[in-house]
């Protein structure tokens, strides 16, 4: 057997464990993908049979004029932002506390993760229910002697009400990213700059800090990906609304899709969808490349 | 460096302050459970009771079972699957690397970035062709869409920390692929195999959009038994409590019981 021969089967044989994978994830994704750049191209709505139609870009042209897209847009940015924001901040606060000499470490651990591993659809209800219901929820009758007793938080604050639940979620997840990397720090290199006389906060800004960023911009960058795409806790608890105050791409896709059934408008917010994805995505992972590269140097 | 006992009794005391906050929504939805419906929506809210399972015993009895053993099925199934097509691709990526093992591990976790927009609408039209709406076989499929870029990541993370002559030593003369696999990297990596399962099923277990659109009742899961309760005027608090306890609980457990491996799965392996 000729030598290029057997080593090209030789390479086939290191490629056939990973075809598998390969195959279902580009069937069950990049396919789907294609077919959804093909469709936003039509005007179809599957309640209205034969509506299959070529309509070049003006399921585009429609998502640009429509307001609601706009409005979903914005409330996707805002949502993202605020909730990625301050859950970095009280996550990274909450990690340095537990990461002093505190009594019952571990327990306080547990309890803290508590609301990232609960279902949220089922945080989402016990949040609206029985903790934010302004006749029956503990909050109305922990804030009657402030004179907010009837105060309906989830219809009058209803964006501020979701961004609280998933700051409320996602806080035990940056502070783990953090408080691993606290762990991971070499101690004597603190012990050397308190004998040097650096104070606790000096040696905190100056060492500290700039060693756990990358676990800071990790967990940002996760956390973002996944807060884009809120969906449950806006349905369990506002519907998108009230009117399209809490309607963020995922809802609007869902409502489009499955609302309408209009497969053609929901396929260019997908495509849309993607396009900001990217942009995002590859934003923040310059960002964090860049960071590891300073490191280095 | 150790502490002064008075500023640790001090932080102690803000750190448990803060972990009550963040646990006790938790608690409520607990406390609510054990309540009767009058006590759970009384206002002032009822802080002494007598606990009773009554209302656990209402939601068991009456139409939360079904909903439960789609969500266990749906899990299960999807995880196993991710570690059938996971663990060899792992392989390849570490222990014998194909060419452009990177770019090919790049695109695994680029697929888990993309918003479930980019193939929500042709996979429902797929489902609803090949009559899969409402039936648990859709959920596994697009569950272990979900967590099979991030098992290969994890997996391969945890196939790179085994040192290459373990393999060597262990390697059976002759065997093929999957006799290795089975009898040298399977033992081997039994924690990263545990890890990865945890990961999978936690998301897997809380996953919503896709069961809200792909299922209506046969195939429901848990997350759209709790629906049902959108609506609650004060009626039910108890046994939606009860409900809500009953569906986060293997979650709540399994992610207790792992915190190591949860770190690491979360952040996909760059974390230890």
């Amino acid at each position: 057997m000729p030598a290029a021969s057997v080593s090209r089967r030789e390479a086939w044989l290191r490629r056939l464990p990973l075809l598998p994978a390969l195959v279902y994830v580009v069937l069950v994704t990049q396919i789907p993908f294609l077919m959804t750049i093909y469709y936003s191209f039509f005007s179809w709505n599957l309640l209205r049979p034969g509506s299959f139609r070529f309509v070049g870009l003006d399921n585009y042209a429609a998502l640009l004029a429509d307001e609601s897209v706009h409005t979903a847009v914005l409330n996707t940015v805002v949502l993202t932002l605020c909730a990625v924001a301050i859950s970095v901040v009280l996550g990274l606060g909450i990690a340095v506390l537990l990461n002093q000499e505190v009594f019952g470490r571990g327990l306080l651990r547990t309890l803290i993760i508590g609301p990232f591993l609960v279902m949220p659809t089922a945080a989402a209800l016990i949040w609206k229910d029985t903790l934010l219901n302004p006749l029956f929820g503990l909050f109305a009758y922990l804030l009657t002697p402030f004179g907010l007793g009837r105060t309906d938080l989830v219809n009058q604050f209803p964006m501020a009400t979701i961004v609280a639940i998933e700051v409320w979620r996602w806080t035990p997840f940056m502070m783990l990213i953090v408080l691993a990397g606290l762990q991971s720090q070499n101690l004597e290199v603190l012990e050397a700059a308190r004998v040097d006389g650096a104070g606790a906060l000096q040696s905190f800004r100056r060492i500290t800090l700039p060693f756990i960023r990358p676990f800071v911009e990790l967990g940002a960058l996760l956390g973002s990906i996944f807060i884009v795409q809120t969906f449950d806790s806006i349905f369990m608890m506002t519907q998108g609304g009230p009117g399209e105050a809490t309607t963020n791409i995922p809802f609007l896709l869902y409502l489009v899709a499955f609302q309408g059934f209009s497969i053609g408008q929901a396929c260019a917010i997908g495509v849309v969808a993607v396009i900001l994805t990217m942009i995002v995505a590859s934003l923040a992972l310059r960002t964090l490349f860049s960071i590891f590269q300073v490191e280095r140097r | 460096m150790k502490t002064g006992i008075a500023p640790r009794l001090l932080w102690s005391t803000v750190a448990w302050l803060v972990a009550l906050i963040f646990f006790f929504p938790v608690l409520w939805m607990w406390l609510e459970a054990l309540k009767t419906e009058p006590q759970a929506a009384s206002s002032p809210p009822t802080i002494l009771f007598t606990p009773t399972l009554q209302e656990f015993q209402e939601v068991l009895s009456f139409d939360f079972p079904p909903f439960f053993v789609n969500s266990a099925f749906a899990s299960i199934a999807s995880t196993l699957l991710v570690l059938v097509l996971g663990l060899p691709a792992a392989y390849a990526l570490a222990i014998k690397p194909v060419k452009k093992a990177r770019d090919v591990l790049f695109f695994f976790i680029s697929t888990r970035f993309l918003p479930f927009a980019a193939s929500l609408v042709p996979l429902y039209l797929l489902a609803r062709d090949l009559q899969l709406l409402d039936n648990i076989f859709a959920l596994v499929i697009i569950y272990t869409t979900i967590n099979l870029p991030l098992g290969v990541w994890l997996l391969r993370s945890f196939l790179l920390e085994i040192p290459t002559d373990l393999f060597e030593a262990a390697r059976v003369d002759g065997a093929g692929f999957l006799s290795e696999l089975r009898r040298v990297v399977v033992p081997l990596i039994a924690p990263g195999i545990a890890a990865t399962s945890l990961i999978c099923l936690i998301f897997s277990w809380n996953e919503f959009f896709y069961a809200v659109n792909f299922t209506s009742s046969v195939a429901a899961t848990s997350p759209i038994f709790l629906v049902s309760f959108i609506s609650g005027r004060g009626l039910f608090y108890a046994k939606l409590s009860a409900a809500a306890t009953l569906a986060t609980l293997p979650v709540l457990m399994a992610g207790w019981f792992a915190q190591k491996q949860l770190i690491r799965g979360l952040t996909m392996g760059a974390v230890k």
